[in-house]
């Protein structure tokens, strides 16, 4: 199979580090080789932080470039503009509705981009815009927003969905696994 | 099955496999997790020492006692470490001794983007650069069995992409080594003159007997597809040019980039028609070739700044770009920032109020550079916030002393703030010192420190006091002030900075992000009460922002650390 490529992208600190985690060990069980990169250090400090996940029957670079991502997963709008540039003609996109300013438009020297799911969908993409925070605190915690997206991503790959499961009990820590699990089937139950 | 692990996690594993015995590092990103996972296996002694130089040299220590010892660092770790290690090259080892060090090109997280592979030219020490997380794991075992069998420390370089990208790892056992046992020998071990003339010797043959090993080396590996283009690579560039060339090239990846291979490189240059050489940061394989007269291409096409990837490398040498839809509007940028309820914001608050020249230094706290704070004057490496601003006040004096600080982190001053600060007290500059301490190594995620009361494995362990050690190097004004107070703090800066004594205060106040950091609840605007003066808005936290004309706390992300609260003068922020 060829490579495919997924960005999970959002601002340092929102969880991107489980959801590649989760990614990684469904893409595991199917047998795919599998890369993931990630950025640790300063940019995790609330900057904009991207994880790439790569799998195939062989997978060199573990980085996506501009017009190589299949598929993007955005934690918060402005980053799902910003990365949007990396996905494949049609490629899609799932985006959390969620914003948070960042510095430049907190201190005034910009100002936060309206209208962004509008844009994207006129770039031809394959657009889902989901109130993840707003399911996650439904499900028990802001914090499960990450796994929400997981849950409309995983209607958006052709995996069963127990493979998913098992991944959640194999990344997520036991006593938060009810609220996942649940946060999870909200997200599935988007699409 | 296989098990998908970061490459650092890998290393580790390859470390323990290889019967490691001791570890002993100072975290630095992307190097970090190597010894956090290491130290995970009860089987191999792990500890954080202050620097990157005392780690080495305890590893070398832990060697002569017959241990296979291991020390990991950040590249700019090694510059730290650089003076053991070029001694370790020639006094050798007893058990194996092992270096990581994990260069950051496209620097994600650091001050500079130096290539290590000098260190290993310049001190003569064997260097093995892994691609993966599975040459990682193997890489870090070989690297013990070549310590051993040359008599040399050896080190392993990763960079970021290889560092702290996960990819699948075939675990095998444990295999135990015995010590070997230390014999007194100090024509090898003691370097003073008449001995470290005689090594030299030894280091000069054993960088022969190396080459020679490299030329047939299994992890300098040739990969014929029949290609007319060649392409000599290392590390994550081998990744990249894969990539991008799949079976258009033929290759020659090279898993031991010192010393370098010279038959090899000749032969394998004989094979292919152009020989394209892509090698991230400086041209050191490239100017291998040249010296052997090979003909090549490399930095005057892909440069020496920054991270490469495979859509640089296709367009250079193929001239193929993918077309992908521009968003189609400028977007405001996302610099890292000061978490919310971050103790050292009311610091730099109070720093920039005041106008006062800031001597920074390397940790989370030097986003206090950054708009709106906008607190720092410059920031170098690690330890020098202290030891430059006495620099600074000698040549200007009081003008000077009275409007200047230094501030460091904890972890920071530990490593090698102490040494700026008894240059202070000793040659009697009026400076003040903050050392922002906020009880952990707070960048690198979390690690412990000598003034934390934990050690890396989170048992109790000594706990340095700051004050004490202050005064102990002749510092006579100590006090400590939290930085959650600001009429406190201000008050503990202009009274320091008046004085006519070298002083340090201590911004005491644990990190928000520490798990047993109680929050309080996040505060709230009442919209009624704001005149949107903005004043809130000085802080940089990432929790406020304009919404509607008012200011608005984000409370997904508010700790309740209150600073807001005591700037706003029209009291419209509570619970």
């Amino acid at each position: 199979m060829e490579t495919k490529s997924i960005m999970i992208v959002g601002v340092g600190g929102q969880g991107s580090l489980l959801a590649s985690r989760i990614l990684g060990n469904v893409l595991l069980q199917q047998g795919y080789e599998v890369k993931l990169s990630e950025v640790h250090g300063m940019s995790q400090r609330g900057g904009s932080v991207v994880t790439y996940v790569k799998y195939g029957d062989a997978v060199h670079s573990p980085t996506i470039e501009k017009g190589e991502a299949d598929i993007i997963i955005s934690f918060e709008l402005l980053e799902a503009a910003r990365w949007a540039g990396c996905l494949k003609p049609g490629g899609s996109i799932v985006t959390s509705t969620q914003t948070l300013d960042p510095m430049p438009v907190i201190t005034g020297a910009a100002s936060y981009p309206q209208e962004i799911v509008a844009k994207l969908k006129g770039m031809q993409l394959d657009v889902t815009a989901v109130d993840a925070l707003a399911l996650a605190e439904q499900a028990g915690s802001a914090k499960a927003s990450n796994v929400v997206l997981m849950g409309v991503v995983s209607k958006k790959m052709e995996i069963d969905e127990t493979v998913w499961q098992k991944a959640l009990e194999q990344c997520v820590p036991s006593k938060f696994l009810d609220m996942n699990k649940t946060a999870f089937a909200l997200g599935r139950a988007v699409l | 099955m296989k098990k998908l692990m970061l490459g650092n996690e890998a290393f580790a594993r390859g470390l323990f496999e290889a019967g490691c015995r001791f570890a002993s590092s100072y975290p630095g990103t992307p190097s970090t997790e190597i010894t956090e996972e290491v130290a995970k296996f009860n089987e191999v002694y792990a500890e954080w020492a202050p620097n990157e130089k005392v780690a080495l040299e305890a590893a070398l220590g832990a060697s002569l006692a017959g241990a296979r010892s291991f020390a990991a660092m950040k590249h700019v770790g090694l510059n730290v470490a650089a003076d053991p290690l070029y001694t370790a090259a020639y006094t050798g080892v007893n058990g194996g001794l092992v270096i990581a060090v994990a260069d950051d090109p496209g620097m994600h997280s650091s001050q500079n983007e130096q290539d290590s592979r000098h260190h290993a030219i310049a001190s003569k020490v064997p260097m093995l650069e892994p691609a993966d997380s599975q040459e990682c794991k193997d890489f870090a075992a070989l690297a013990f069995s070549l310590s051993e069998e040359f008599d040399t420390p050896v080190i392993v370089r990763t960079s970021t992409r290889v560092a702290h990208s996960q990819s699948a790892v075939e675990l095998c056992e444990r295999q135990e080594q015995p010590l070997r046992p230390y014999v007194k020998n100090p024509a090898k071990y003691v370097m003073m003159p008449s001995n470290a003339k005689g090594r030299h010797v030894v280091v000069e043959e054993r960088n022969e007997k190396l080459i020679a090993y490299a030329e047939t080396a299994a992890i300098n590996r040739m990969e014929d597809y029949g290609a007319e283009i060649g392409v000599i690579t290392c590390g994550a560039a081998y990744q990249y040019a894969k990539d991008a060339l799949g079976d258009q090239a033929n290759y020659l990846k090279i898993g031991m980039t010192n010393p370098l291979p010279k038959q090899l490189f000749v032969d394998f240059a004989a094979k292919c028609k152009t020989l394209y050489i892509i090698e991230e940061l400086d041209g050191i394989l490239e100017a291998h070739c040249k010296a052997l007269g090979i003909a090549c291409k490399g930095k005057e096409i892909f440069g020496c700044i920054g991270e490469l990837n495979q859509a640089i490398i296709a367009e250079k040498l193929l001239g193929r770009t993918l077309t992908a839809t521009p968003y189609p509007e400028q977007l405001p940028v996302r610099p890292p920032v000061m978490c919310a309820g971050c103790p050292h914001r009311g610091v730099f608050y109070l720093l920039a109020k005041h106008k006062i020249t800031v001597s920074g230094d390397i940790g989370c706290y030097t986003l206090g550079a950054a708009a709106p704070l906008a607190a720092m004057d410059w920031t170098i490496c690690m330890g020098a916030s202290v030891s430059a601003l006495h620099g600074y006040n000698k040549v200007l004096g009081a003008d000077s002393e009275q409007k200047s600080v230094a501030v460091i982190g904890d972890s920071t001053f530990m490593h090698s703030g102490i040494t700026g600060l008894v240059n202070i007290s000793y040659n009697a500059s009026n400076t003040t010192v903050i050392i922002l301490d906020n009880s952990i190594t707070g960048m690198t995620g979390h690690q412990q420190n000598p003034t934390t009361g934990k050690n890396l494995k989170g048992d109790p362990a000594a706990k340095v006091c700051l004050e004490d050690l202050c005064r102990a190097v002749g510092i006579r004004r100590v006090r400590v002030a939290d930085p959650y107070h600001l009429a406190e703090m201000e008050q503990a800066i202009t009274e320091e900075l008046a004085v006519n004594e070298p002083s340090v205060i201590i911004s005491r106040r644990p990190c928000a992000l520490l798990k047993h950091v109680k929050h309080n609840a996040p505060l709230a605007i009442d919209a009624e009460k704001c005149r949107s003066c903005k004043m809130c808005l000085k802080l940089g936290c990432p929790a406020i922002s304009m919404k509607n004309g008012k200011a608005c706390i984000d409370h997904t992300q508010c700790v309740g650390c209150g600073i807001c609260k005591e700037l706003c003068k029209f009291d419209a922020i509570g619970q």
